[in-house]
C-alpha cells in the first residue's frame, strides 16, 4: 500500500482493539498521506471513533501499530503525542474563557507568551473580540471555530476531528464544511474527520475510507468510491443503489454477461469486482431512467420493463419505484428538469441504462436481489 | 399543552401549568402549614434567642429576666469564652483539612473510578450513619483507648511516647470531628463530580496536560462548587459540636458548644449562651460568605 | 503491565477503600462491644465474648424506654414532617406564587443553621413563652428541623418527573384529581418514602436540638449521653448494631428492587 513513506505519513498497521468479547477494531491497515483531508465513514459502531482515539492515545490499542512519520505513537500517553483532537459536542472547559481555552494546550507545554499565538488563532477562525467570552455563552457555530483554534493552535501533525460537524444545524453545518475546507487548505496540516454523513465525507475528504464492523470496506477517492464500489455495503452506505442478483453466463471479450430475472445484460468488464458465480449488477438510482416503452430505449443501453408502484416528488428529482418482472422492485430518480412525462402509479414504463454505469459485486449464492434501502440512520450513538 | 389546550377534555380543564381562578390560592394553601411552622419555630426563636441575649446578665432564670438591651453581654461571653472559640475553628478546621485529604480521593474513586460499583460504595459511605452517632462516638472511645491496638501501634514506632496517648487529646477530638462529619462532605462533592464531563478530561489530556495538570486545571476548578457545598455541610456542624470534646476530650478540649450547653442547661444563664449561640451563627455566616464570594470569584478567574 | 503502572492507575481507589474502612472502623467496634462482657462498668474495651447482650437487649430498662420514646418521638415527627413538607414540595414544584425567593431561603437556612443555634433559639422561645419542655417540645422541634429535608427530596423527585406523563393522562380522559391519583402520587411515591426515611432517621439520631428541649423526657441519644458519665451498658451497643443492621436492609432492598424495575 505505501512503498514510499513520506514523514509525517500516519499508519495503522495490524491495529485492533477489542471490548472483551467485542471487537471494535478489526485488524486495520491504512496509511493516510501527510497533508490530506481524510475521512472515515461509517455507521455507529463500526469502530471509526474507536480508531480515532486509539490515534488521539485515548484508548489503547489491543494490538498493532499506529506510526507516525515511523515512530510508532500507539503506546504514548495522550499528552506526549502531536496530535490533537476535535471532540464531538467540542468538550470546550466551561470553567475558562475563550482565550483560556485556545492557550491551554500551549500553556501545558510551557510556552510563553501565548498572546500572539492565540490571537492570530482567533483571528484565522474569525474569533476576534471573543476572548473573554465563556463557551455557554456561545452559539454552536462560535464553540466549534473555539474547538477548531484550540487543536490547530499546537500545530499538531494530525488533527482529529471526531464528527465535529454534528451537532449544527444544516445550514450552519453546509458552511462549516465549506470553513473546514478552507481551513485545511491553508494550514496543511492532515485531517483525520470520522463521521457518519456520506454527503460530509464525499464534498470535503480528499480520501475516504468506508468502514463497517471494524474494517475497512473500501478506500479511494469519493469519485471513485461512488462510482465503482467495492461490496455491497459501500454500494448501499454511500447513496443507493439497486442490485440485482443474477449469475455470470459467460464473457464476450471486454464484456461479461450476467443471466437475471429470466434476462441477459453486459457490464464492462472494467467495471466488475467478480467474473464469475453468483453476483450483483448493481445500477445507480440516478442513472436510470424511464422510458414510455421498449422502442425509446437508445441501443446501446439495456432495460428492464414493469409498473410504477410508486412516485414521490422530491423538489428536484422525483423518485421513482417501479415492478419489474419477476417481482424486482427498482428505484429511479429522474431529475425534474421539465422536459420528462411524469408518471403515476399503475403505469407501464422502461428502466434503461448505459451498461458503462452498471457495475459487478461478488454476491454469495443465498441473497437475492438488495435494491434501494430505506436511507435511515443508525439511532444508536457511537 | 398548547397543543391540547383548545381540546375539550372530559374535566373540561386545561393542564395544570397557569390555571385561574380557584387554583390561585392552591399554593397558598399547600405552603401554609409548612411555612408557617418554619416560621413560629425556626424565624421567630431567633428574634427570641437574640431578644434574649439582651437580656440584664445578672438575672437569673427563677427571678425572671428583664430587657435592659445590655449590648455588653456579647464582648463579656467573648472576652471569657475565646478561648473555646479559637479551639472550636482550629479543631473543624483541622478536621477539615483532614476530611478534605480523605473525602476527595474517596468522591473521586466512587464517581469516576467505581463503575458498577458506584451504589454500592456509595451506600458504604452512607451506611454509618445508620447507627446513632453518639454511639459511633464511643466507638473511638474504644479505638483510640490507652490499651487499644492503636495506641499500641503508634508507641512500638515512636510515634508516641510510651505513656503518650490519644484519648482525652486534641487529637482524638479531631479525629473524630473529621469521623463524624466526613459523609457530609462527600456526599456534595461526589454529586458534581459524577456530573464531571470526561470528555473534558480527555481533551485536557489531548492538549499536552500530564494526569497533575489535567486534575489542577479541569478537575478541581470544575468540582469547585461540589467542594463548596461540602466543605460548608462539613465545617457548620462540626465548628457546633460538642458531643466529641465532650466524649473524647476533656475540659481542655472544649468547645464553643460545651459552654453554650452549660450555659442553658446547667448554668442556666440565658444572656450568655443566647450571646454566645449568635456569635456563633454570625461567625459561621462569615465562613459561609467568605467561602461563597471566594467561589464566585473562582468562578470569574 | 508493571507494577508502576497499575498503582498508577489504581491508587486513587486504594486510598478510597482506605477511608472507606476508616468510616467502617466504629460500626466493626460497636458490633464487637455488642457482644462483649465489659471488665467492669466503665470499661470500653473488649473483655470476654457473650450473646448475653442480644439476648436480653432490655436488661436495662431505661435504655429500652429510650428507644421507645425515641421511636414514638420520631414516628409523630415524621408523619407531620412529610405531611407539610410535601405539600410544600407540591406547591414550589407545580405553582406560581409570590414571595417563592423568601421562602425558598425559609426551607434552606434550617438545613444550613448550626443545631447549636437551633436548639438554643427553640428553647428561649418556649421558656419566654412558657411552653412546657418534654416530648411535645421535641416532636417541634424535629418536625422543624425535618421539614426542609423532606421539602428538598420530594421536590427533587417532582422535578425529575416527566410533566409530559401527566398531559398523557389528561389527554386520556383523566380528570385532575384521577392524574394525581393514578399517575403523579404513584410517581412520587418514592421520593416521598425516602423522605420520610430521612426524617425518621434524622430525628431518631438528633442529640443537640433534643437536649436543650427535652425537659427531663429521655431519648435513646439522651441515655447515652447521660449513661456516658455513668458507664455504657453494653445492650446501648446492641441497638447501635441493629439500628445499623435493619437500616442497611433497607437500602439494600430497596436498591435492589430499584434495579430490577430498571432491568426487568
Amino acid at each position: 500500500m505505501a512503498r514510499d513513506v513520506p514523514a509525517g505519513d500516519l499508519r495503522l498497521v495490524d491495529l485492533t482493539k477489542r471490548f472483551g468479547a467485542f471487537t471494535a477494531v478489526d485488524d486495520l491497515n491504512l496509511t493516510i498521506g501527510q497533508g490530506s483531508f481524510f475521512a472515515l465513514l461509517g455507521a455507529s459502531g463500526c469502530g471509526k471513533t474507536t480508531t480515532l482515539r486509539i490515534v488521539a492515545g485515548l484508548e489503547e490499542p489491543t494490538s498493532g501499530q499506529v506510526l507516525l512519520g515511523g515512530r510508532d505513537i500507539a503506546r504514548l500517553r495522550p499528552h506526549k503525542r502531536p496530535v490533537n483532537t476535535v471532540f464531538q459536542s467540542y468538550a470546550l472547559f466551561p470553567h475558562l474563557d475563550v482565550f483560556e481555552n485556545v492557550a491551554f494546550g500551549l500553556r501545558r507545554r510551557g510556552i510563553r507568551p501565548v498572546d500572539g499565538q492565540v490571537r492570530q488563532a482567533l483571528s484565522l477562525m474569525q474569533l476576534d473580540g471573543y476572548e473573554r467570552r465563556r463557551p455557554a455563552q456561545l452559539s454552536g457555530g462560535e464553540q466549534q471555530r473555539v474547538a477548531l483554534a484550540r487543536a490547530l493552535i499546537n500545530q499538531p501533525q494530525v488533527l482529529l476531528l471526531d464528527e465535529p460537524l454534528s451537532a449544527l444545524d444544516l445550514k450552519l453545518r453546509r458552511r462549516m464544511q465549506i470553513e473546514l475546507k478552507r481551513i485545511q487548505n491553508e494550514v496543511g496540516i492532515t485531517f483525520l474527520h470520522v463521521t457518519h454523513d456520506q454527503e460530509e465525507a464525499m464534498t470535503m475528504a480528499d480520501t475516504v475510507a468506508v468502514m463497517n464492523a471494524g474494517r475497512i470496506e473500501q478506500f479511494g477517492a469519493p469519485t471513485e468510491i461512488y462510482e465503482f464500489p467495492a461490496t455491497a455495503f459501500v454500494a448501499n452506505f454511500l447513496g443507493q443503489s439497486n442490485l440485482i442478483a443474477g449469475v455470470v453466463s459467460g464473457d464476450n471479450g471486454g464484456d461479461i454477461l450476467v443471466t437475471a430475472h429470466g434476462a441477459r445484460f453486459a457490464v464492462p468488464s472494467a467495471r466488475a469486482r467478480a467474473d464469475r458465480g453468483a453476483v450483483y449488477l448493481g445500477v445507480r438510482p440516478e442513472k436510470l431512467h424511464l422510458a414510455d416503452s421498449v422502442d425509446q430505449v437508445p441501443t446501446d443501453s439495456q432495460y428492464l420493463d414493469g409498473t410504477i408502484t410508486d412516485a414521490s416528488y422530491a423538489g428536484v428529482s422525483t423518485q421513482y419505484l417501479l415492478r419489474a418482472g419477476g417481482g424486482t422492485e427498482l428505484s429511479a430518480f429522474v431529475a425534474n428538469s421539465g422536459t420528462q412525462r411524469r408518471y403515476g402509479p399503475g403505469d407501464r414504463a422502461v428502466a434503461y441504462w448505459n451498461p458503462r454505469h452498471a457495475f459487478l459485486l461478488g454476491r454469495r449464492a443465498d441473497e437475492n436481489d438488495r435494491i434501494t434501502p430505506v436511507l435511515t440512520e443508525p439511532v444508536a450513538t457511537a | 399543552m398548547s397543543a391540547f389546550a383548545h381540546l375539550p377534555s372530559v374535566s373540561g380543564q386545561p393542564p395544570p401549568v397557569a390555571r385561574p381562578g380557584r387554583h390561585r390560592l392552591l399554593p397558598y394553601l399547600l405552603l401554609l402549614p409548612g411555612a408557617a411552622w418554619l416560621f413560629l419555630f425556626f424565624a421567630l426563636p431567633l428574634v427570641q434567642l437574640a431578644t434574649a441575649s439582651l437580656y440584664d446578665p445578672n438575672d437569673t432564670l427563677s427571678t425572671g429576666y428583664t430587657m435592659t438591651w445590655a449590648f455588653g453581654n456579647y464582648p463579656a461571653a467573648l472576652q471569657a469564652y475565646w478561648p473555646q472559640f479559637g479551639r472550636s475553628f482550629l479543631y473543624a478546621g483541622s478536621a477539615l483539612v483532614l476530611a478534605l485529604l480523605m473525602g476527595y480521593p474517596l468522591a473521586y474513586a466512587i464517581a469516576c473510578k467505581a463503575g458498577r460499583w458506584k451504589n454500592l460504595l456509595l451506600v458504604c459511605v452512607v451506611a454509618p450513619m445508620f447507627t446513632s452517632f453518639l454511639v459511633r462516638t464511643l466507638a473511638w472511645k474504644t479505638i483510640l483507648s490507652d490499651n487499644g491496638w492503636v495506641v499500641g501501634l503508634l508507641r512500638d514506632v515512636h510515634l508516641l511516647g510510651p505513656d503518650g496517648r490519644l484519648l482525652a487529646t486534641p487529637v482524638a477530638v479531631v479525629l473524630g470531628l473529621t469521623y463524624n462529619f466526613l459523609p457530609f462532605l462527600v456526599l456534595p462533592l461526589y454529586a458534581n463530580l459524577e456530573r464531571l464531563d470526561h470528555r473534558l478530561l480527555e481533551a485536557s489530556r489531548d492538549l499536552y496536560a500530564n494526569a497533575w495538570q489535567t486534575f489542577r486545571r479541569v478537575t478541581l476548578p470544575l468540582s469547585m462548587p461540589g467542594l463548596i457545598a461540602g466543605t460548608l455541610l462539613f465545617f457548620i456542624p462540626a465548628t457546633g459540636d460538642y458531643i466529641n470534646a465532650e466524649l473524647l476530650g476533656t475540659p481542655n478540649e472544649y468547645m464553643i458548644g460545651n459552654v453554650i450547653d452549660s450555659a442553658f442547661l446547667v448554668r442556666l444563664d440565658y444572656p450568655q449562651g443566647a450571646a454566645l449561640s449568635l456569635l456563633l451563627m454570625a461567625a459561621t455566616l462569615a465562613v459561609v460568605f467568605g467561602c461563597l464570594r471566594r467561589a464566585g470569584a473562582e468562578e470569574l478567574l | 503491565m508493571s507494577i508502576w503502572r497499575w498503582l498508577a492507575r489504581h491508587w486513587v481507589m486504594g486510598l478510597a477503600l482506605l477511608v472507606l474502612g476508616y468510616l467502617f472502623l466504629p460500626i466493626a467496634v460497636v458490633a464487637a462491644l455488642s457482644v462483649n462482657r465489659p471488665a467492669h462498668r466503665l470499661s470500653y474495651d473488649f473483655h470476654e465474648f457473650t450473646f448475653d447482650n442480644w439476648r436480653n437487649p432490655c436488661a436495662t430498662s431505661e435504655m429500652c424506654e429510650a428507644v421507645l420514646r425515641s421511636v414514638q418521638i420520631g414516628f409523630v415527627a415524621t408523619v407531620v414532617a412529610t405531611t407539610l413538607g410535601t405539600l410544600m414540595a407540591f406547591a414550589l414544584a407545580r405553582h406560581r406564587f409570590r414571595g417563592r425567593s423568601g421562602l425558598n431561603v425559609l426551607i434552606f437556612l434550617p438545613m444550613a443553621a448550626p443545631e447549636l443555634v437551633m436548639g438554643t433559639s427553640l428553647l428561649a422561645l418556649f421558656v419566654a413563652g412558657g411552653v412546657p419542655l418534654g416530648f411535645w417540645a421535641i416532636v417541634v422541634a424535629h418536625v422543624m428541623f425535618c421539614l426542609s429535608f423532606v421539602v428538598v427530596t420530594v421536590k427533587a423527585r417532582l422535578a425529575g418527573m416527566d410533566r409530559r406523563l401527566e398531559e398523557a393522562a389528561m389527554d386520556l380522559y383523566a380528570s385532575e384529581w384521577q392524574t394525581f391519583r393514578r399517575i403523579t402520587l404513584p410517581l412520587v411515591l418514592p421520593g416521598i418514602v425516602a423522605a420520610a426515611l430521612l426524617a425518621f432517621s434524622l430525628s431518631f439520631d438528633d442529640f443537640i436540638i433534643t437536649n436543650f428541649n427535652s425537659g427531663t423526657t429521655v431519648t435513646f441519644p439522651m441515655y447515652v449521653w447521660g449513661a456516658a458519665q455513668r458507664g455504657i451498658p453494653p445492650q446501648v451497643n446492641v441497638i447501635g448494631t441493629a439500628m445499623f443492621l435493619i437500616a442497611l436492609l433497607l437500602v439494600l432492598t430497596s436498591t435492589l428492587r430499584g434495579r430490577r424495575l430498571r432491568n426487568p
